[in-house]
């Protein structure tokens, strides 16, 4: 017979409280104090990892390895008070399925910039928004289009810092020659995202 | 790494969430286990950051707060509810139910004592911390508390 002590050690097993900790969320949501939700999207480009604000869509990474280290950058770059969505942000979901499906050619997630570092960053990746699907567009043409013509490669920088690769379509732009520049995905990546969009 | 950064608050769910929720289930029961659980991570949330240095005997000490809260309601209400189950279900009740529900009728002190000490397996400075006193009173009332199970538990 056991003693008192044993017994209560081998005490209150229980399951992990999951529902109780979906519950939590949920409510952490409604009442606002939670900053961040974050949840993982398989795509045929890789896994990503998700991060929505109150605003909207604050970050979408490539999320080849530790998610642990991506969710510290959010933390400290806009609030720690990031939770995982136990539904696994499902409008998110959603479009990013269905633009891998072929089914829908432009996002209509509302976007949160809080990211994008200064103005000519923002309208560079506002220019890049504007280059339809299955198009491509130069460095130089952003560059214009946000306002300096002369600044391609601060265009590039803004571009390779896009915190929102494939639904703020910085792989639409590519180098006037023809080679296909840069990618923070890498190479591979863009040429799978150009290749589905059937661009040229 | 900025060793300021506070970590993401999923991390301290991730990790502490199935203690913090056997520990609740020690002092409440597993069926206000479950609210009281919410409530200690909304706390905990809506005070965060905060610089800790430990943040799982921080979260036990919010989760201990919520446990007061909920003896303090039903010392309220004419009819004991700890042990209503939520809806029919076919799960076979907890093991050792009889000796968890006279561990939840201990004095708190002995209670939460006794729960620190064995469900989470605390050391007796870990323990003075949560119960805000020596670790030669929360040494006292584990024993206490062991004392007083044994009286009522039949061996």
């Amino acid at each position: 017979m056991s003693t008192i002590e044993e017994r209560l050690r081998t005490g209150i097993a229980g399951d992990h409280p999951s529902d109780a900790i979906a519950g939590f969320v949920r409510r952490a949501v409604r009442e606002g104090t939670a900053d961040l939700l974050y949840a993982p999207v398989d795509t045929p480009v890789g896994r990503l990892l998700a991060v929505m604000s109150r605003v909207g869509l604050v970050q979408l990474r490539y999320a080849d390895g530790d998610v642990d280290a991506l969710l510290e950058e959010v933390a400290g770059a806009v609030s720690p008070r990031v939770l995982r969505d136990p539904d696994g942000l499902p409008s998110v979901r959603a479009e990013l399925h269905a633009y891998f499906a072929g089914e829908r050619r432009r996002f209509d997630l509302p976007i949160d910039w809080t990211l994008v570092r200064g103005e000519f960053a923002r309208r560079v990746l506002e220019a890049a928004r504007a280059i339809p699907y299955g198009q491509v567009a130069s460095y130089r043409q952003v560059a214009e289009a946000a306002g300096n013509a002369r600044a391609s490669r601060a265009a590039g920088n803004a571009l390779g810092a896009n915190p929102l690769p494939i639904v703020v379509p910085c792989h639409r732009v590519v180098r006037t020659g023809g080679g296909l520049g840069g990618y923070t995905g890498g190479l591979e990546r863009k040429r799978r995202l150009l290749a589905l969009e059937g661009a040229a | 790494m900025d060793i300021r950064t506070p970590p993401p608050f999923q991390r301290l769910v991730d990790r502490h969430a199935a203690e913090v929720h056997r520990f609740l289930a020690a002092l409440v029961g597993p069926h206000d286990a479950q609210d009281a659980l919410q409530e200690t991570f909304l706390s905990a949330l809506r005070a965060y950051p905060v610089d800790v240095r430990h943040p799982r005997a921080w979260l036990l000490t919010i989760a201990r707060r919520k446990a007061v809260d909920v003896h303090r309601r039903r010392a309220r209400q004419p009819v004991p509810v700890e042990e209503v189950p939520e809806t029919a279900h076919t799960d076979p009740p907890p093991p050792d139910d009889g000796l968890w529900a006279e561990v939840r009728a201990l004095p708190p002190k002995q209670r939460d004592a006794v729960a620190g000490r064995f469900v989470l397996d605390l050391g007796y400075d870990e323990l003075a911390t949560l119960l805000d006193c020596s670790p030669e009173a929360a040494r006292r009332s584990v024993h206490e508390g062991i004392v007083k199970l044994r009286e009522r538990i039949a061996p």
